[in-house]
């Protein structure tokens, strides 16, 4: 078993919500948040745009990126490293799978 | 929700209720934690007040709805609820033994809006599985079920239930759980409260079982990352500080009882002297920030000064009531499991004369459908 001790995420992933996870709109708390078993993650703006970008429609984690760095007009480095790092706790955390 | 709490604070909404739809149940696990007391059916909440119920919740700002009982199963109306919930806005999970289900029904569940359903699994072997839940044939059952689980599509988690007779097989447990594709398991080793309690001296591991287990679980945790949430209840009769129990009393989840009371937590009822509202007579916000049961052990007014002056009365909330008043007589009292306890010597005497490996008689619960 060669299992990586802790998860990366390549360009050419693509991932998707896991199974049981939804994204859902809190309006008592006033925020979005993924629902999974058992389980609430709270998406600050970052991380809930990173979530449509990738799981909104069927696109490659590259393609993610560019579609970000194109809508916020910022470096495509610097929204990649935000992009991997984001999905790569979610995937940890179970929220998301490849 | 603008009701405030004892310490001052803005009371927030519960996260997450359990609704516990029936007491009926095929299977006579012995360490079922369900009171000693059950709710026969004809106290049963109706349809239309469950409805009711999930509406108020939804409303109220809770996100998550546990379908557990007794086995949820046996409740002809349980696609109802579902979707009721579901359009309410809730997220569904189904907490169930699994024998009384089939692909078919699975589907229904699975269209009117389940998202996670959590079987219970005694044992990775059959015959010793079916030991301790008293049930011929319901191990295959179960990992049937849990095939069509991850099959169509749903969130999967196997709950391990442990004592001492499977403990050593920790691994497989994980490895059953990967196999059947589920994304989560939770190891829970037997907690001692309502039935469970009378099988304590039969179910109860050794001290070496539990360090065995604990360096076995974390040996494995790196490899599961990303791959099976592990969830991981620690048995606390060996602790030295107790754990959050539903993360503090009154504070996140709520629990409604097959014939509508509203209890802080599954096994409040134990406690003398506590009165609980139904949802039947009140609205349930105005239970979760009114009613008594849930005022007498919120926050940290309620705690020993010993407790009020310890600077982890906000991390473990004084532990658990239920615990404190099983283990010392009064649920006033700090949770012996931590060693500042004037109690806590209770617990090496417990743990001496119950915790073992031997093949003790079991006492079976028994309700039937």
């Amino acid at each position: 078993m060669t299992a990586p001790q802790e998860v990366s995420v390549g360009e050419d992933d693509r991932v998707r919500l896991a199974p049981g996870v939804m994204l859902r709109q809190d309006r008592v708390r006033n925020h979005w948040q993924l629902l999974g078993p058992e389980r609430v993650l709270v998406l600050d703006d970052i991380a809930l745009e990173v979530v449509r970008a990738t799981t909104g429609q069927p696109v490659t984690v590259r393609e993610a990126i560019d579609a970000l760095a194109a809508q916020f007009d910022a470096p495509r480095a610097e929204i990649a490293a935000d992009v991997r790092e984001v999905l790569a706790d979610m995937i940890a955390k179970g929220f998301l799978t490849r | 929700m603008t009701a405030h709490c004892s310490t001052g604070t803005t009371l927030e909404p519960p996260l997450a209720i359990l609704a516990e739809l029936t007491h009926r149940c095929p299977l006579r696990c012995a360490y079922c934690s369900n009171p000693l007391q059950l709710d026969p059916a004809s106290r049963e909440l109706d349809t239309a007040t469950w409805c009711r119920v999930l509406d108020e919740a939804a409303e109220m700002g809770v996100i998550q709805v546990h379908f557990s009982g007794g086995e949820p199963t046996a409740r002809k109306d349980l696609e109802t609820l579902v979707a009721h919930a579901t359009q309410a806005g809730l997220y569904v999970n189904l907490i169930t033994s699994a024998v009384l289900l089939d692909r078919t029904r699975l589907k229904r569940l699975r269209d009117a809006g389940l998202q996670h359903v959590q079987v219970g699994f005694q044992d990775t072997v059959a015959d010793k599985a079916e030991r301790i839940s008293g049930f011929p044939g319901g191990h295959p059952k179960k990992l049937e079920v849990a095939r069509d689980v991850t099959d169509l599509g749903l969130a999967l988690t196997v709950n391990a239930i442990v004592q001492r007779h499977n403990i050593d097989r920790v691994d497989d447990f994980i490895d059953m759980a990967l196999d059947l594709g589920a994304g989560r398991i939770e190891i829970a080793n037997v907690q001692y409260y309502g039935w469970a309690l009378k099988n304590r001296g039969a179910l109860m591991p050794t001290h070496e079982q539990l360090i065995r287990m604990d360096e076995r679980v974390r040996a494995r945790l790196p490899e599961l990352k990303g791959r099976l949430v592990v969830d991981y209840v620690v048995p606390d009769y060996y602790g030295k500080r107790p754990k959050a129990c539903m993360g503090g009393w009154g504070s996140k989840f709520l629990n409604i009882n097959p014939s509508g009371a509203v209890l802080p937590c599954h096994a409040a009822e134990t406690i003398p002297g506590l009165t609980f509202d139904r949802v039947t007579e009140r609205p349930l916000a105005d239970i979760w920030a009114n009613s008594a049961a849930f005022q007498r052990y919120r926050g940290t007014d309620w705690m020993p000064a010993r407790c009020r002056s310890c600077d982890q009365k906000e991390v473990d909330w004084g532990g658990c009531r239920c615990q404190a008043l099983a283990l010392t007589g009064n649920a006033d009292n700090a949770d012996p499991v931590c060693e500042l306890s004037e109690h806590h010597g209770l617990l090496a005497g417990i743990t001496a004369a119950d915790g073992g490996t031997a093949e003790v008689p079991l006492t079976y619960r028994s309700f039937s459908l």
